[in-house]
């Protein structure tokens, strides 16, 4: 089992690859209604297509090259494909029943091919991470502008499911467990929460990673914290890494990467999108563009673990594997020992 | 570490956790939720947050509500709004169900309060346990299975046994630990009572002094709980606890702070009367105020609202007045009366509302005040100034400019006469000028720059870990592709930095600007389209040159390893040197009059200041610039003349003797003469380079060493005389009197000078006493011709900043004075001086200059730092 410190060596020596979307690689086998439903789901009562995390189970073939493709292109750490794998965002399609079969099977698929490309290359290991998603509501901001008291989720609901979900991934043979794509904060210190629920059940833990969402250029994640307050909020699960990725392209992020860099204890890891969508909700930084961004931060002694999100793929990430090949990893800081609170803002005594 | 000016606030020794927002504390607010009017409720809470609160408490424990129902919709509320929730939040209930609902709705990271003892050790573990899962810091009572403490003993004993449980069980990290000692009622008749207070302070410094990291918390008004219905006793009564407790380490506190009595405005009998009963200083104490009490009731704060007898009162006190109490009401009448009594209208600045805002920074200099008192006075203030700005206008010219320069004293630098000067001087010559003041971060510097599109960026500083900030703004406009020149300046500049370390980061022109009289010909060469290019080239020709000067610099002498440079220390025969006794060891605070420090004043730097170079007296008869100096001279003096007379600006010092001995290059600081218990250790650093006659100092050398069991003893200082400066420039800024802004801050700076001339002689002639009979001149003084040295902290014989710290902790100096440390140790106020005292006669100054990669190995080791963070502060001697 992989502990936090295994993943720490291995971020003392050079800076670790994550992967990159996988949506995107989705979208390029244009695949339809009957392939989203396979055999198993051939007569489902209502429309799957778009469901991404049921093709573990309908399109296994799939999801497994895509993997190939990215430890291909160098990538350490590799994301299940369970980004909406929970019973809160599976309920649009009805099919919470089936998230933790899912959480389970996307666990099982990518470790298999990491297990693969582990034998291939043994002194550089690959990992599997258990992608932990926002899901589709905010636990801390109203669904309704005429009533801004109002929920459509609770704390204890989005604890339930990410309860479930843990499980599936761990049980799967996941090695750390990433909860991403975080933009409101209660809803990670639900997951969070869930986490530590289920590490104590088991007896053991895996490494945790946090990766938040800085949603536009006001610099504050869409429910409203700085990175700073943002990191604050997460700190007590001592998470392996700590950082940044989706909505914006690493122009804009790097701030903000920045601002965390600065204050993080953890390894800071940062996944931006490939620039910002073009009219056509196509996303044109190539890899080329995005590795000089890369090498850039890398330079600048900013980052430990780097990938891509929404509009990258291997190309993306064989280009800034290579791009940050020699570059020294970020050395981590030290803090005083202060009570650190937050708000939307940080405050610290 | 940029985190906006809640960092600021946060780092001072007090915060004040809102009150208002808690039904069993506010009938008001409990009237609001009984009601259902959460609108009303809401508000509540934001004029707490708008009122200076840091934190805000809610509390929802009513019988008469379902609580846990009304903390739900409560916190979702607040998440709604940023004015609010932008501050954390403290969940206060004694119901673990209703805590764990109000957690569940926060983004943020909260504070508990509170959790207990009271029901065992696994019922604590147990929920200690869930909030770390959840991730809030906690309040903890003193209070156990057998019940609340109310004895200085059990109090300390319970929070020991909460700390070692939480901490040594499960990992509760110390800094997330607030003690609530018990606040109980005192002057109740019952004579078990009568210790209650001096019972929670004194509870309150052992634990702050034992257990590191936790924090002391307490609800007030349980103090004064037994004059029900006579409020300004009971305000009275908070009010000086607090100022004892706060000393004594209490850095929270729930309170309504708005409301507080300000310290020093309680009547003299009235203030006497409570510290009796508070300290527990006599035992009719309880009688005694209970036979005063009467005489104040319907006097105090709650009544004064609609007691308008202050109106009756002359303008300028009825402004005072407004500005002290932070009402608003009349403000703009009272000013639109001074403005027309006033020739003009920047006069009413100057004058009243100066006189008034100065009463409130020199009751907030002596923690007679606190923050939100004062945030509602300068809120006063600033819709006075408004009131009166067009009226300013009006008077002034406009004429176009000849650029746009932005000037800015860097993050974790506190220091801007210089930058200040340079303002003024390109404002004279129609630049105009953008300040951002100081602790500017680079992010911001640009993001200005942008917005306001300047045409040149000005950087300034004066501690040296100022110049790798410098650097790092210069890479930083390389990388967002600016092109705008770039002005360096500051004490710790210099041109080969500049050439060095700067100029090659940035493409476009950088300019290390020596002093004010230079910007001005620099800016208009730079922003001239014929000349830019020329002097352009002309300067990084002068840079290549001054590269090339560095590069083939050596060393004057060669470096020597950190063991040969040991080995040839300057010592002597401590078995035949008797260290002399202090007089008088331990801390002690010190309070001087301006009008006596006037006479240490070492004028020459004074000069400097201002770039006019000469040695005084001298100077003042000059042929090139003697007239200048004098008329600054007199205008300096006149300053002193009003700043002695009114109070305005103050000093404020502390110093202590301690005993203490070398051990290597540390001198570790004993906590009494028994030299068992450390108190703070010191680190020095030692010369490195080749001596062929002499020794390589090193400040330890010159304190007796351990081994050589001879008592000695070292001193440490830190003093300001600076105490009001910054708003005393601001209020000439804001009045548009740059000229005098700069000049108070000048001014203080050498009074902060004279001072630490004065106390050192103090020290040697009485304190520490081993020269009683010394009788200099202040000439004799400037040259040095005492016995022993004070050397400072980021000065060339002890040049790591971050030794400060020691000095600051050995002192209590915040607490005790209000200065502070910056991020990068530069103290604040900006006119302050800290060092050590050393008394062997053989003591002198010398610089440390370089030193090699094993020093800093060493010093980090012996600092408990790791190597990298400490290189950082080393760079200057590294290189």
């Amino acid at each position: 089992m992989i502990k936090t410190s295994d993943i720490l060596h291995h971020a003392s020596q050079r800076i670790l690859i994550l992967d990159g979307a996988m949506g995107t690689m989705i979208q390029k086998h244009t695949l339809e209604e009957d392939d989203y439903r396979g055999e198993r789901f051939s007569d489902w009562h209502c429309d799957v297509k778009g469901n991404n995390d049921l093709l573990v189970l309908t399109q296994p073939d799939i999801i497994y090259d895509i993997h190939c493709a990215y430890l291909d292109a160098g990538a350490d750490i590799i994301e299940t494909n369970t980004f909406n794998a929970t019973t809160i965002s599976m309920a649009d399609y009805d099919m919470a029943e089936f998230a933790k079969e899912m959480n389970i099977e996307a666990a099982r698929l990518a470790k298999k091919a990491a297990e693969k490309f582990t034998q291939l290359t043994p002194n550089k290991p690959r990992f599997v991470a258990g992608v932990l998603g926002p899901t589709n509501r905010t636990a801390s901001i109203s669904p309704d502008v005429n009533d801004p008291g109002k929920r459509n989720i609770t704390f204890d609901e989005l604890v339930e499911a990410y309860v479930e979900a843990t499980h599936g991934l761990i049980e799967g043979g996941a090695d750390l467990l990433l909860i991403e794509t975080v933009f409101d904060t209660l809803n990670a210190k639900a997951a969070v929460f869930a986490v530590q629920t289920v590490f104590e059940s088991l007896g053991y833990e895996l490494p945790v990673m946090i990766s938040g969402t800085i949603t536009d250029a006001s610099g504050r994640t869409l429910s409203g914290q700085t990175a700073e307050a943002f990191y604050y909020s997460l700190r007590h699960v001592s998470p392996v890494s700590f950082g940044l990725n989706c909505a914006l392209g690493p122009d804009l992020l790097r701030q903000y990467v920045d601002e965390i860099a600065q204050i993080s204890e953890s390894l800071v890891s940062a996944h931006p999108n490939a620039g910002l969508p073009n009219e056509f909700g196509e996303y044109d930084m190539d890899g080329d563009e995005m590795a000089e961004h890369i090498k850039e931060w890398a330079t600048s002694g900013l980052v430990n673990i780097v990938g891509g999100c929404c509009g990258t793929t291997p190309d993306h990430i064989l280009k800034m594997a290579n791009a940050v090949k020699n570059i020294q990893p970020r050395t981590l800081p030290q803090l005083e020992t202060k009570m650190r609170l937050s708000g939307l803002e940080p405050f610290v005594h | 570490m940029e985190a906006t000016n809640t960092r600021q606030s946060a780092s001072a020794t007090f915060i004040n956790v809102g009150e208002r927002t808690n039904v069993t504390g506010s009938a008001k607010f409990k009237r609001l939720i009984l009601e259902d009017d959460f609108e009303a409720a809401l508000d509540v809470a934001r004029q707490q947050v708008e009122n200076g609160a840091q934190i805000i408490d809610i509390n929802m424990d009513e019988a008469m509500l379902d609580s846990k129902a009304a903390m739900v919709r409560f916190l979702n509320l607040i998440a709604s709004e940023p004015d609010i929730s932008r501050v954390p939040i403290m969940i206060d209930s004694s119901k673990w169900d209703v805590i764990e609902a109000g957690l569940k709705c926060i983004q943020g990271k909260a504070i508990v309060n509170s959790i207990s003892l009271k029901e065992g050790e696994d019922a604590f573990l147990q929920q200690a346990r869930l909030l770390k899962r959840y991730g809030a810091a906690t309040v903890v009572m003193a209070f156990d299975e057998t019940g609340q403490a109310d004895t200085k003993a059990r109090k300390v004993e319970i929070c020991t046994r909460s700390y070692k449980l939480l901490t040594e069980k499960i990992g509760f990290p110390p800094e997330d630990i607030i003690f609530d000692p018990n606040i109980f009622a005192v002057a109740t008749g019952i004579e078990e009572h009568n210790n209650y207070a001096v019972d929670f302070i004194e509870a309150t410094r052992e634990i702050r002094r034992t257990l590191p990291h936790a924090h002391v918390s307490g609800g007030l008004s349980n103090i004064s709980f037994s004059f029900r219905g006579n409020n300004p006793v009971r305000e009275a009564m908070h009010s000086v606890f607090l100022y004892h407790a706060i000393q004594a380490g209490m850095d929270m506190a729930i309170v309504n702070a708005g409301q507080l009595e300000v310290y020093d405005e309680i009547p003299l009998t009235l203030r006497e009367a409570v510290e009796d009963v508070i300290l527990n200083r006599r035992d009719d104490a309880t009688e005694r105020l209970l036979d005063i009490a009467p005489a104040f009731q319907g006097d105090g704060k709650v009544q004064s609202k609609d007691d308008l007898a202050w109106r009756e009162l002359p303008v300028n006190k009825r402004l005072e007045h407004a500005l002290v109490k932070g009402i608003t009401d009349y403000i703009e009448t009272d000013t639109e009366e001074a403005r027309r009594a006033a020739d003009k209208p920047l006069h009413v600045i100057e004058g009243p509302l100066m006189d008034g805002m100065n009463v409130v920074g020199d009751l907030f200099g002596e923690g007679k005040m606190f923050l939100p008192q004062v945030v509602k006075s300068a809120r006063v203030m600033k819709k006075a100034v408004a009131y009166l700005e067009p009226y300013i206008e009006q008077e002034k010219e406009k004429g176009s400019s000849n650029g746009k320069i932005l000037l800015a004293t860097v993050k974790g630098d506190v220091h801007d006469i210089g930058k200040n000067i340079v303002g003024v001087v390109l404002q004279c010559n129609n630049f105009e000028i953008i300040d951002l003041g100081v602790m500017v971060p680079a992010a911001k510097i640009l993001q200005v720059a942008k917005e306001e599109n300047v045409d040149m960026i000005g950087l300034s500083g004066l501690i040296t870990p100022s110049l790798d900030e410098m650097v790092h703004v210069a890479k930083e406009m390389e990388r967002q592709a600016f092109d705008l020149p770039l002005l360096i300046g500051g004490a710790t500049t210099s041109k080969a930095h500049t050439a060095v370390k700067i100029e090659q980061n940035y493409h476009a022109p950088v300019a290390y600007v020596a002093n004010a009289s230079r910007a001005v010909g620099v800016c208009q060469k730079l922003l001239s389209k014929e000349q830019r290019s020329v002097f352009a080239a002309a300067l990084s020709e002068e840079y290549e040159k001054a590269r090339a000067q560095h590069a083939r610099k050596q060393p004057r002498s060669k470096p020597v390893s950190l063991s040969v440079a040991r080995n040839n220390k300057w010592t002597c025969d401590w078995a035949r040197y008797l260290p002399p006794v202090p007089k008088q060891l331990g801390v002690q605070e010190v309070k001087v009059s301006l009008q006596t420090l006037r006479d240490y004043i070492d004028w020459t730097p004074f000069f400097l200041t201002w770039s006019l170079a000469g040695k005084y007296p001298r100077i003042l008869q000059d042929d090139v610039v003697g007239e200048q100096a004098q008329s600054l001279f007199d205008d300096a003096n006149a300053m002193l003349d009003h700043l002695c007379k009114t109070n305005e600006l103050q000093a404020k010092g502390v110093f202590g003797l301690f005993p203490a001995n070398s051990d290597g290059d540390d001198i570790v600081i004993f906590e009494d003469e028994r030299r068992q218990t450390i108190l703070h250790t010191a680190h020095h650093l030692r010369q490195q380079t080749e001596k062929a006659n002499g020794a390589n100092h090193c400040l330890s050398d010159f304190v007796a060493p351990i081994s050589s069991q001879t008592p000695d003893y070292v001193g440490a200082f830190a003093v300001t005389a600076g105490i009001g400066e910054d708003e005393l420039a601001k209020a000439y800024e804001e009045a548009g009197d740059d000229y005098n802004a700069i000049m108070v801050k000048a001014v203080a700076d050498r009074l902060a000078e004279a001072f630490a001339e004065y106390l050192h002689e103090q020290v040697r002639k009485e304190f520490w006493g081993y020269s009683p009979n010394e009788s200099l001149s202040n000439d004799e003084l400037i040259r040095e011709k005492y016995q022993g040295i004070r050397p400072a902290p980021g000065y060339a014989a002890c040049p790591e900043h971050t030794e400060k710290q020691v000095i600051w902790d050995l002192l209590q100096a915040e607490q005790r004075t209000g200065m502070k440390l910056t991020e990068s140790f530069a103290m604040w106020p900006g006119a302050s001086v800290s060092g050590w005292y050393f008394a062997h006669p053989d003591s002198r100054y010398f610089a440390v200059a370089q030193i090699q990669q094993d020093q800093a190995h060493d010093y980090a080791e012996r600092k408990g730092w790791p190597s990298e963070s400490i290189e950082k502060w080393l760079a200057p001697n590294l290189q």
